[in-house]
């Protein structure tokens, strides 16, 4: 008779506080159970009442209750805090696909690039870096290259010339003559700037881009010069079906002298360099005794290879600077 | 150079096709540069011999003619050139011809009469563009025979890009000698045989300058026909050359000089006055040129006179008033060898060019002379008739030969291959190129035709050239010796074109050269140098600043309706003082702030920005700035900017005036820096860090709006106790609650010591002390 009636009152107090959706109705309910005149409460006070033989049991049997009623609110009060943290969550959720507060990313010209690349691919093999005026006097970038005043060979550049009796370099020549009148050797750099001359179409610009090379040792020879030069394209276009020649030319300043023409695969010779082994007059102009050290020098043309690497067929491009088309290169 | 196939593989035939000897001609260092067919293809087009021409009874315009092809059978052929004529040969395309344009050719009926074929003019044909009545063919052509074949149609016309050493392949006998060399056919080259000599004419010449001349061969030819026309071969070959037939004495003078590379010169003896003089020229004396051009002549000229009057510049261009005419009967003939120094750098600075100058300021054979006066005299006597003279040869002091040494080694350490002495020599036999030998080693005596032989490197090429540049191998790579420095405390232009990329600036490369009108509107007080020679009237100056080139860029990308530009560009501008270039980076910042966004307010870039920018660029250097006009930037926005206090370049907003005259939609943001302030950096040195805790105190204070707040915080840092870590400016206020003409600067000031806790006491002396400097200083008042 007694458990039924502390049954009945166990599930009354359930049935209250599954119902409770917030803390301070949940502490209400737990009050009229297990406050201080709860009805459990109340059972537990009348126990003294009993005769001593039913006391235990009686006692024992509401104790159980009690403890079944405690489980389920500290159950329910969980439950309820986790609810309330779930809400909160979720009202504080982001739209996270919106794109990222920003301000938008710079670039590198497509030229700076390639010439970062022809450098640190040439640094990877000892050469450092020079650089030189491009407002040039006649000695540095005609004379000492041995290619004096009135020489046929001067006509191969149509030189911009400045008010002062100066001009703009035609080659990057000059910056290994400057580097060796300065410089013991051996000697190993390249030299990337910019070049002057009085020529403008599709494929040419009158200011462009040269790379100079030099390297002045003990025994540097031609076959050394095609040893760097292939390994630098192989490694500059990251093919393996880049075909050079070297084909006999004449530049006033190297002798043997060579054009370097490539091409991949089975494609149409591409110009990319002249080169040869240094002209002993030009060691001798910066007083490097020729029967003692020897090496080679050229100069390539990076436009033409930015060209070929990113596929652009109008040199025009790169100096027109239209931004989506530079973009392209960031 | 342009030459016909035909013509040399008349002198030398190699067993190789067009593309083959192309091929090995570019390998061996002369580059063809283009190959094209002497005609275009067509087929069924054979010799046509007019024999009457009628009028056409239904047609004004047109004509009937007969035509002789070489069959029993005459054609029939209608026709509307004003040129037809009876007796006239001429190209004709037989039923089922093929002409270039794709076009058949069909026996038709015009206006009631058939025409069973049809005769061409030079454009039908695609030989010209001459369409105004029929090709004539050379008289001699056998009616009927294959035009092709008759006019050696299928010939290639290849040109050589010749480089300035080879001046002896400026000629047939020169590129024959080559082909030999580098195929190993054997080269025959024209004999030339002396003439019979059957006048007593001569002409007394006098060479005042050996050393300007030091050969001059000549002879006088009398009794000529000047006026018989030159022979279709000879024709041929020049026009194939390049070169425009004139009269047949001067194709036989520029024939000579295309097939031996004797430039030559014929003058008219009638109008020779005298002994021939070779000098330099007078001060005062003038002379009119072939090509119609009147020279104030130079004393460093070099001439060819008479006794009365200068005839003509020597080796370069001979004068209109002596050269041959229609009824010219005497000729004098010369072939001389002009001293290359005295030809160089003439023609640049006369502005223009001859065949002549062009072989002589690279160097002509001084054996040459006599052999080219016989081979034209031959030629002459042949075609006008005539009695030659006999040949004067005047030589004085002619380019000594000297032996050139080449040891093998030599070859070897330059070209990184052993090759046999044997080898060396055989190269030298193909080349022609008299040598002993002593040992492994070579002495060789450069031949008067190559002026490319002077020391021991240039037999190195000429044997790496016959052996052949793709024989020699690749070395295997080296081991680097030494490891390349890399200073940590320089910082390159790469670093900071990178940084100013990650910063949100796109690099841009503008021309060095810019319109002098740009300059001179950004600064009107401005002197750049200026460019001789430009390439265009708008790029006539050198840039003294990076601002032309970005603003060029700006006005394109505008245009291109782009909303935001934020550019910069690295490079050397230029100052007319010690041609000063030292390298700038310069920025111009366009449009919004930000890129348009849901997560930013849309607004101008403004000065702070870019200032920003700037300041994160330098660190760890300091970046600061003061104001200081410049006649581009707006007054009240324009500041000198100065790394580590070091002046270094400007920043602020283009000039109104300039937005104006550049017709912005709206002022850019603009600055300059120089590299070199911003290369160089501390090396960092670690110092423990203090542990106690940091205190802040801010402090309020009203200032004249005149006082830069840099200099309030410069006054600070100098005065500031060790204690102080941190003074930083974090409100600018300006309202009507403050007196005129001041602005309420907010600075926020972190202590921290490092032995122990700063107390409230400790801080508030220290911003006590710092608040009497600004009071002091500034006359600054507390808020």
């Amino acid at each position: 008779m007694q458990q039924d009636a502390l049954n009945a009152i166990v599930d009354a107090a359930l049935a209250e506080f599954a119902a409770c959706t917030d803390p301070a109705s949940l502490e209400n309910a737990k009050a009229g159970y297990l406050g201080k005149a709860g009805a459990l409460t109340t059972r537990l006070k009348a126990l003294g009442q009993l005769p001593p033989a039913e006391r235990a049991t009686a006692g024992a049997g509401i104790n159980a209750a009690k403890a079944k009623l405690e489980s389920a609110l500290a159950a329910r009060r969980e439950a309820l805090a986790e609810a309330k943290l779930a809400a909160q969550l979720a009202a504080d959720a982001l739209d996270v696909s919106l794109q990222g507060r920003g301000r938008g990313n710079g670039g590198l010209h497509p030229l700076t690039r390639t010439l970062e690349r022809i450098e640190s691919l040439f640094r990877s093999l000892g050469f450092d870096v020079a650089d030189g005026p491009e407002i040039e006097d006649d000695f540095h970038n005609f004379t000492a290259l041995n290619t004096p005043e009135n020489h046929p060979a001067r006509s191969m550049h149509d030189t911009f010339y400045v008010d002062g009796g100066m001009v703009l370099r035609t080659h990057t020549s000059p910056i290994q003559v400057r580097w060796m009148e300065t410089h013991a050797p051996p000697i190993r750099i390249i030299a990337p700037g910019r070049v002057y001359r009085v020529d403008s179409d599709a494929t040419h610009s009158p200011m462009f881009h040269q790379v100079e090379g030099l390297w002045i040792a003990d025994d540097v020879s031609f076959a050394d010069l095609k040893s760097v030069f292939s390994e630098f394209l192989r490694n500059f276009f990251e093919r393996d079906d880049v075909k050079l020649r070297f084909r006999p030319s004449f530049f006033p300043f190297t002798e043997p002298s060579a054009e370097i023409d490539m091409r991949f695969g089975d494609g149409g010779w591409l110009e990319i360099a002249g080169c040869g082994q240094v002209h002993p007059n030009v060691l001798r102009m910066v007083n490097i005794d020729p029967e003692r050290w020897q090496g080679f020098a050229f100069g390539m043309g990076p436009d033409r290879l930015a060209m070929l690497r990113y596929g652009v067929d109008d040199l025009r491009l790169f100096y027109e600077n239209d931004l989506r088309f530079l973009r392209q290169f960031a | 150079m342009k030459f016909s196939e035909h013509w040399l593989r008349s002198l030398v035939d190699p067993a190789l096709d067009t593309a083959g000897l192309c091929d090995a001609l570019t390998m061996a260092g002369l580059e063809v540069e283009d190959v094209a067919a002497a005609a275009p293809p067509f087929s069924g087009v054979v010799v046509g011999r007019i024999e009457s021409v009628e009028k056409h009874p239904d047609a004004d315009r047109l004509r009937v003619c007969t035509v002789d092809v070489g069959s029993p059978e005459r054609l029939t052929i209608v026709c509307g050139a004003p040129n037809a004529a009876a007796g006239l040969l001429v190209p004709c395309a037989l039923d089922g011809a093929q002409l270039p344009g794709d076009m058949t050719i069909r026996r038709t009926k015009m206006r009631g009469v058939e025409s069973q074929g049809m005769l061409c003019s030079a454009r039908e044909l695609g030989l010209s563009e001459d369409a105004s009545g029929l090709l004539e063919l050379p008289r001699g052509l056998a009616p009927g025979r294959d035009l092709r074949q008759a006019l050696a149609l299928d010939d290639a016309l290849i040109t050589i890009k010749l480089t300035p050493n080879r001046p002896d392949c400026l000629s047939m006998a020169g590129i024959a000698r080559e082909v030999a060399a580098i195929t190993g056919a054997a080269a025959a080259l024209p004999s030339i045989e002396p003439v019979t000599i059957d006048s007593d004419a001569t002409r007394n010449v006098r060479v005042e300058d050996e050393d300007a001349c030091p050969r001059f061969a000549s002879r006088v030819i009398e009794g000529i026909d000047a006026g018989a026309p030159t022979p279709a071969w000879m024709k041929e070959r020049i026009e194939r050359s390049g070169i425009r037939s004139i009269s047949a004495v001067v194709d036989i003078t520029n024939y000579v000089m295309l097939e031996l590379g004797q430039p030559l010169h014929a003058y008219d003896a009638r109008l020779l006055d005298g002994d021939v003089v070779v000098r330099f020229a007078r001060e005062g004396e003038t002379l009119t040129l072939l090509n119609g051009q009147t020279l104030a002549l130079e004393p460093d000229l070099l001439l060819v006179c008479d006794s009365a009057k200068p005839l003509g510049l020597a080796g370069i261009m001979g004068g209109e008033h002596s050269g041959i005419a229609g009824d010219t009967t005497t000729v004098f003939l010369e072939g001389a060898f002009w001293n290359p120094a005295v030809i160089q750098g003439k023609m640049r600075r006369l502005g223009f060019a001859s065949d002549a100058g062009y072989r002589f300021e690279r160097g002509v054979d001084f054996a040459l002379g006599p052999a080219g006066v016989e081979r034209a005299t031959q030629l002459i006597v042949d075609i006008c008739g005539g009695r030659a003279g006999p040949l004067s040869d005047l030589t004085g002091p002619l380019p000594p030969r000297k032996p050139v040494l080449l040891r093998s080694t030599r070859v070897a350490r330059l070209l990184g291959i052993a090759l046999a002495p044997d080898a060396i020599a055989d190269v030298f036999r193909r080349l022609a190129l008299p040598f002993t030998r002593q040992g492994d080693d070579f002495v060789v005596t450069p031949p008067s035709y190559r002026f490319d032989i002077a020391i021991e490197e240039d037999l190195v090429e000429e044997v790496a050239r016959i052996h052949g540049y793709d024989a020699i191998p690749t070395a295997p790579g080296r081991h680097l010796q030494r490891m390349l420095p890399a200073p940590e405390s320089v910082r390159s232009v790469g670093q900071l074109r990178r940084h100013l990329a990650a910063l949100d600036w796109q690099e841009v490369i503008t021309f060095s050269f810019v319109a002098s009108g740009v300059e001179a509107a950004l600064d009107p007080q401005g002197k750049p140098l200026a460019v001789l020679n430009p390439i265009a009237a708008q790029l006539d100056v050198m840039r003294t600043t990076l601002l032309p080139g970005l603003i060029e860029v700006l006005q394109t990308n505008v245009k291109r309706r782009l909303p935001r530009i934020r550019i910069f560009e690295a490079g050397r501008v230029f100052a007319r003082a010690d041609f000063a270039q030292p390298t700038r980076i310069g920025g111009l910042a366009f449009g919004p702030a930000d890129p348009e966004q849901w997560a930013a307010q849309l607004r101008h870039v403004d000065f702070f920005d870019v200032k920003g920018d700037l300041e994160a660029l330098a660190a760890p250097l300091s970046l600061t700035t003061r104001s200081m006009p410049r006649p581009w930037l707006h007054p009240g926005r324009s500041a000198e900017v100065l790394i580590d206090r070091k002046a270094a370049g400007w920043l602020g907003e283009l000039h109104p005036r300039l937005v104006r005259h550049f017709e912005l939609p709206s002022a850019p943001i603009v600055f300059e820096l120089d590299a070199a302030a911003l290369a160089t950096l501390p090396l960092p040195v670690g110092h423990a860090v203090s542990r106690f805790p940091v205190v802040r105190r801010d402090m309020a204070i009203i200032i004249n709006e005149n006082i830069a707040v840099q200099d309030i915080l410069d006054a600070l840092n100098q005065m500031k106790p060790a204690s102080v870590e941190t003074l930083r400016v974090f409100d600018v206020y300006r309202g009507a609650e403050l007196p005129a003409g001041r602005k309420s600067v907010a600075i926020l000031v972190l202590m921290r010591d490092t032995q122990r806790t700063l107390t409230d006491e400790d801080s508030e002396t220290v911003v006590a002390k710092l608040l009497s400097t600004v009071q002091d200083r500034f006359g600054a008042t507390l808020r």
